[in-house]
């Protein structure tokens, strides 16, 4: 015999399915082609794509240098 | 009785009609595929991150690191009962936080710097101004009632759990109160990330799903499945269209919120550890995945293939992140070393 608190589960079950039910999909073409064109915009700022000069990297070790 | 019966067969048969109905309005626009799509685009090719640094000074198994919005500092949260506040470009510990409880799980950075959060088996959820003299406790946010799996902060006034209990909730520091509870998950919750613009958050879990949640309304406007495991680690794609996941299936996933469904997985036969930890390059081309094979992969996220692996660890690869510029990747492990890598 279901329970008044498996009933409650159900109807929250059933609640939340009709609102992932509603809402508006675009088409998986469309979506991957925007996630490309993110990527091919944001490229050239892209550090660990693009590489970084030494002089410009905050993690490297900089060693002395000395002048002979 | 038999009303009870009746009701609970129709609310059943309901249930199964709203998941047929979705299920065939995600397969009406699944047109095509992102590796399809992508057979266009440029490869990255072969990528060779070098170790810059190893940063040493826990004693113990690393859970969690996360970096400040200032690209420079880095918290990192270890079992030897200890946070440490790095500054990532010296190598030098700039403060330690002694822990009530070692057995921690996860470790954030406030976006102004002056505030870390740390939390586990403990069940508590404890922020620290680390900007007074030494560090001092500020709130003990105490209401959960399993471990906390991961903390982020919204601003020195919010902040957003997840737990084991299967909940994610967002607490008001002035008052230290719950101000919304997320139901839905019924698995553990492992992991959560915020979107740019706050307003919604993401949520992987041990009942292998992925939600999408209104921050202010508290409700489940999404869910993701597919993974056939515990999700461990998730992320937004820097666009906020997508999600990338990572779990103990041993593959990472791509979600795209607007086609509602996976658009692309990261898997190889050769690789069979689970996901720890995950964070994408500032353009959201790569994506660095930590596993429990000791070693944090690179994946194009576009073209689905590995590109590069960053090994040094000797024990598994807990903790992943790439910094608000970009410069470079953390990697934390329990072998309770983090590295840095660019």
């Amino acid at each position: 015999m279901p329970s008044s608190s498996s009933i409650a589960q159900a109807r929250r079950t059933v609640q939340q399915l009709r609102i992932e039910a509603s809402i508006k999909r675009i088409k998986v073409s469309k979506a991957s082609s925007d996630l490309m064109r993110y990527c091919g915009e944001h490229a050239k700022n892209d550090p660990l794509l693009m590489g970084i000069p030494a002089s410009e990297n905050p993690f490297k070790d900089k060693k002395p240098c000395t002048v002979l | 009785m038999a009303a009870e019966k009746a009701e609970m067969d129709a609310l059943k048969k309901e249930c199964d009609a709203l998941r047929t109905q979705i299920e065939a309005a995600r397969k009406a626009v699944n047109d095509s595929s992102m590796s399809a799509a992508s057979g266009g685009a440029t490869a990255v090719g072969r990528v060779q991150l070098k170790l810059r640094k190893t940063l040493k000074g826990h004693l113990a198994k690393i859970y969690a690191m996360h970096w400040s919005a200032d690209s420079r500092q880095m918290v990192s949260a270890s079992q030897d009962g200890k946070l440490l506040v790095w500054d990532t470009f010296t190598g030098n510990k700039l403060v330690a936080v002694p822990l009530k409880s070692a057995w921690v799980m996860s470790v954030a950075f406030a976006p102004s710097g002056n505030l870390v959060a740390s939390g586990g088996l403990d069940n508590i959820c404890t922020v620290y101004n680390i900007k007074a003299a030494s560090p001092k406790t500020l709130r003990e946010l105490d209401a959960h009632t399993g471990y906390l799996s991961c903390c982020r902060f919204l601003s020195d006034t919010e902040i957003l759990t997840a737990s084991g209990d299967t909940t994610c909730c967002l607490w008001d520091l002035e008052t230290g109160k719950q101000k919304v509870i997320f139901t839905n998950h019924i698995g553990d919750c492992m992991s959560l990330a915020l979107s740019s613009d706050m307003n919604t958050f993401i949520s992987g879990a041990c009942d292998s799903l992925a939600k999408l949640w209104d921050v202010r309304e508290g409700a489940c406007k999404q869910t993701f499945s597919g993974h056939t495991s515990d999700i461990n680690a998730i992320s937004f794609f820097p666009s906020g269209n997508a999600v990338i996941t990572g779990s103990d299936d041993c593959t990472c996933k791509m979600y795209d919120l607007r086609a509602d469904q996976e658009v692309i997985g990261y898997q190889d036969t050769n690789l069979n550890a689970g996901v720890t930890s995950l964070a994408l390059s500032s353009s959201g081309r790569l994506i660095f995945a930590g596993y429990d094979d000791f070693n944090c992969h690179i994946w194009d996220s576009l073209k689905g293939e590995k590109v590069g692996v960053l090994s040094g660890h000797d024990n598994r690869v807990s903790c992943t992140g790439v910094p608000a510029d970009g410069m470079g990747v953390c990697t934390g492990s329990w072998d309770s070393f983090l590295k840095l890598w660019n």
